[in-house]
């Protein structure tokens, strides 16, 4: 068995990954990075909109600053979120904006003077500061009170990741692309590195380190009809939830992105709206400012996509032979934008629908987009219960989000996150010591061959693609945007029999070498837990926060809920264990979001006694201590002076 | 009614023992709006278990399913079987390192033109996480985004004559990488750096000038333009050394 031992290996090379891996390069620590595909293909590169930043230099962002982002943030999580980790998040964003403008990234600038622009449908004239001339602009996204968004045109993503490849690159960080990590190694609560499998040629090695840290990604791909790249299958998420010890977070919410175009569920950015694009229903009617008089088509994400599906509800969506959907008007904005600002989204239209934007609808429904929750780690990244394992970016629940993060909020967090859990990894690596326990990865290795085998000498099985589609199907039905006890049990029940089914997968081929098949075979027992953890978590919580709606249960009941899901799956156990911790230091006390509409039942206690039972509550849950205590870097309402 | 569609794929492993390069025929219904990447998993999952091939972000942004189809180097997530004849031909792209039937291996080249072209800002300035950001024009900014947006999918590398016979040749994606880098401001090397970096038949004076990169190119990188830009900005250095 071939071992391979690094100080720190960071398994995914999108941005999250990446910007950690150069936090320990810079200490001198050796790293390898592990990534499916070759890393500028992570899906980190379909992003397009932007990043939010309170960086203030746009006319319309004046006077922003990281407390009004947090603000933003924070009801934007209908108050699920940490809010202590949603300040460092925000009072970071800045900084790493810059750095990544240090770096190469062509941030679009702001230019002074006058410029046309569309505010809620209406053309407008706005005077763009002439002093700020050349600083990074910003454009508008939903959720938010400022122009906070920066961007580079559509592909913002796309320009960050090639920035920070080419940093990698320059730092000569090893990369080993087409590798699968499928079960971390680990003993007593300690994670020492992982069991991976080589997709080139089905070689299956062992990766021992000091310090290992999950930056997958999300697990969109569960869903089937998801804008999320095909690699996005929860791979990560599933390490972590394999050890049977470390807790995946409100896997109930799930954000589903009001337009993906139809068919292909590809997404067009909220940047779309952003820059003045319109909702229309059937009659060609204009029906978000009913809705929501004020934030109109730019309240965020979660209520956009309620009311499109209320709205639809009602009749008034569009029928087509790809099921319903509603109109995205973008034809007002022009040619000039529209193959300029928004060009990525004019080529996704024309290529795959054969839609042209500048003088047609494009038709757009809500589809699955981002997880809010994953792997439970406490603000310095570190997993629950298990040293040595990190995680962070979309496959953690570090949770800046809580039950729904605002567009901008999570390309973001994958470069402030990455660099300052990048220094707690980078800080916990240099003063651990490698256990290269090599009997511990042989045995850990053993596991994953004899499943492989199991599998491919299976003449009776199971067929992987078709459990892949009763789990998509299932979620799709019983676990969307609006759900029911009802429809819930349903996925519960079909799903813990699912879950059952995967242990027979057969594997018709026995080709050696990537084996496309066994791929998927090897990822479909997680795929089922964990589509399980989202039904289950969704039908225990009898509430409605951010992207988790109930029907049977419409309010927001702060009195029994304002907490964060854990699920665990204990080894060998037929059924998972849920239990319940605090969101955090609470600092804004829970009140209206101001969009959205939707009731509330208050908290029973008041916010100091919350409070006072955060750290006991989390430390029982397995969390360990951070480096600094809870609360310190949330400063006592500076709220209070945002008017 | 719909069209049968005919598929012949390039079929090779070469993990597997004494396996041998051939073509095999596949038929698949074709359906409204179908795309090759459509139409490869549906033959994946229901013909050929063990067809390999690559996609990621199925947009057209990634740059990963690149492949001859019908001859041509091209994205397959966004080419439309209707855009084609009953019978459609897919080979992997030539000039990458063949992983299995449809799937190359354009990481590790490209991974290794970056180290070559020292595809990163050169500066001597730290970053100061307490100052504002320099400052750049938006025009600039706009430009070095228009080279940004390669997506290294390699179909200008599949498309170049000169590569196939000079493959330490940097090809249109290597050249433009440079050129992204030549224009912004932020990057402080000199023009000797510049000079000995495409001066050589590696760099701008291998290409033989057929420029099927230019018609290849899915993103519509002007290509031509980025050639003649590196020439003059050469000529000019030359020039300038001569006096």
């Amino acid at each position: 068995m071939k071992v391979i031992t690094t100080d720190v290996l960071v398994i995914g090379a999108g941005l999250a990954g990446e910007r950690a891996a150069i936090a320990s390069a810079e200490k001198d620590l050796d790293v390898i990075i592990l990534s499916l595909v070759p890393p500028r293909r992570s899906h980190s590169a379909a992003a397009q909109g932007g990043m939010q930043a309170s960086l203030g230099n746009s006319v319309k962002g004046k006077g922003d600053n990281p407390t009004i982002h947090w603000l933003d943030t924070v009801k934007g999580s209908d108050w699920g979120a940490d809010q202590e980790v949603a300040r460092i998040f925000a009072d970071n964003a800045p900084i790493s904006m810059r750095e990544m403008a240090h770096f190469g990234v062509p941030w679009n600038r702001v230019e002074g003077g006058p410029r046309d622009v569309y505010i809620k449908g209406k053309k407008t004239t706005i005077v763009e500061d002439e002093a700020k001339e050349g600083l990074i602009t910003a454009r508008d996204f939903g959720g938010t009170a400022k122009w906070r968004t920066c961007y580079t045109a559509d592909g913002t993503g796309h320009t960050v990741l090639y920035t920070m490849d080419n940093l990698v690159v320059q730092h000569g960080i090893t990369v080993h692309d087409r590798m699968e990590a499928i079960r971390l190694i680990h003993k007593d609560g300690k994670c020492v590195g992982a069991v991976v499998r080589s997709l080139r040629d089905g070689e299956i090695l062992a990766y021992m380190s000091k310090a290992t840290v999950i930056a997958t990604g999300g697990y969109g791909r569960i869903y089937g009809e998801s804008t999320n790249a095909v690699i996005n299958e929860g791979t990560g998420s599933w390490l972590a939830l394999q050890t049977g010890v470390v807790p995946l977070a409100n896997m109930e919410a799930v954000q589903f992105h009001p337009t993906g175009i139809v068919p292909t569920d590809i997404l067009v950015t909220e940047g779309c709206r952003g820059d003045g694009g319109l909702l229309l229903d059937v009659d060609e009617y204009r029906f978000m400012p009913d809705y929501e008089p004020d934030k109109q088509e730019l309240a965020s994400r979660d209520v956009v996509s309620r009311r499109m599906k209320e709205h639809m509800l009602k009749g008034k969506g569009v029928q087509s032979p790809y099921g319903e959907h509603l109109w995205l008007d973008l034809r007002h904005l022009g040619e000039e934008h529209l193959t300029t600002k928004l060009r990525e989204v004019y080529d996704i239209c024309m290529y795959f629908i054969g839609v042209n934007p500048i003088k047609e609808l494009i038709p757009v429904r809500p589809t699955q987009h981002y997880s809010m929750g994953g792997i439970r780690v406490n603000k310095d990244g570190h997993a629950y219960n298990m040293e040595g394992l990190f995680a962070l970016g979309e496959v953690a629940c570090w949770d800046m989000h809580g039950f729904n993060r605002l567009g901008g909020n999570s390309l973001a967090e994958t470069v402030v996150a990455g660099m300052v859990v990048g220094e707690k990894i980078a800080d916990y690596a240099s003063k651990t010591k490698l256990l290269a326990d090599v009997s511990l990865a042989e045995n850990t290795v053993q596991i994953e061959k004899d499943k492989i085998a199991n599998m491919l000498n299976n003449t009776n099985g199971e067929n992987v693609y078709k459990l892949r589609d009763e789990i998509s199907d299932l979620l799709i039905k019983n676990v969307h945007i609006f759900r029911t006890g009802e429809g819930l049990e349903k996925a519960v029940d079909g799903l813990r029999g699912i879950v059952k089914r995967t242990e027979n997968v057969q594997v018709k081929t026995d080709a050696p070498g990537m084996n496309p098949e066994l791929s998927q075979a090897i990822r479909i027992e997680g795929m089922a837990k964990q589509a399980l953890l989202i039904a289950e978590g969704a039908l225990r919580r009898t509430e409605s926060r951010g992207a988790h709606t109930r029907e049977d249960y419409p309010a927001r009941d702060d009195a029994n809920w304002l907490n964060r899901t854990l699920a665990r799956w204990p080894e060998s156990q037929e059924n998972p264990v849920f239990t319940y911790e605090p969101v955090g230091v609470l600092d804004l006390p829970p009140g209206n979001r101001g969009y959205g509409g939707g009731q509330q039942i208050d908290m029973k206690e008041s916010v100091e006694e919350y409070n006072t039972n955060v750290d006991s509550g989390q430390r029982a849950e397995g969390r360990i201590d951070p480096s600094e205590e809870t609360g310190k870097r949330l400063p006592k309402e500076a709220w209070k002076e945002v008017k | 009614m719909g069209r049968t569609l005919t598929f012949k794929i390039f079929r090779y492993n070469p993990t597997k023992e004494n396996d041998q390069p051939r073509i095999d025929t596949y038929e698949i219904e074709e359906t409204k709006r179908l795309n090759v990447f459509t139409a490869l998993n549906i033959l994946r999952e229901t013909q050929a278990p063990d067809l390999m091939f690559d996609f990621v972000c199925r947009a057209g942004i990634c740059g990963s399913c690149s492949m001859m189809i019908n001859g041509r180097p091209t994205l397959a997530c966004r080419t439309l079987t209707s855009d084609l004849p009953d019978t459609i031909e897919l080979y992997p792209l030539p000039f990458f390192k063949l992983l299995g039937d449809l799937s190359v291996d354009t990481g590790v080249w490209f991974h290794e033109m970056a180290e070559k072209v020292e595809s990163w800002i050169h500066t001597q300035k730290e970053f100061d996480p307490t100052a504002e950001e320099e400052r750049m024009d938006n025009a600039t900014a706009n430009k070095i985004y228009e080279a940004e947006r390669c997506i290294e999918c390699g179909c200008c590398l599949a498309g170049c004559a000169t590569i196939q016979i000079y493959p330490d040749f940097l090809g249109a994606t290597g050249l433009n990488r440079i050129g992204r880098f030549l224009i912004d401001p932020r990057d402080e090397r000199g023009d000797q750096e510049w000079f000995e970096l495409v001066s050589t038949d590696e760099g701008v004076f291998g290409c033989i000038g057929m420029m099927a990169c230019d018609d290849v190119c899915p993103k519509d990188l002007p290509l031509l333009e980025v050639f003649s830009f590196i020439r003059r900005k050469l000529s000019g250095i030359a020039l300038a050394k001569d006096k």
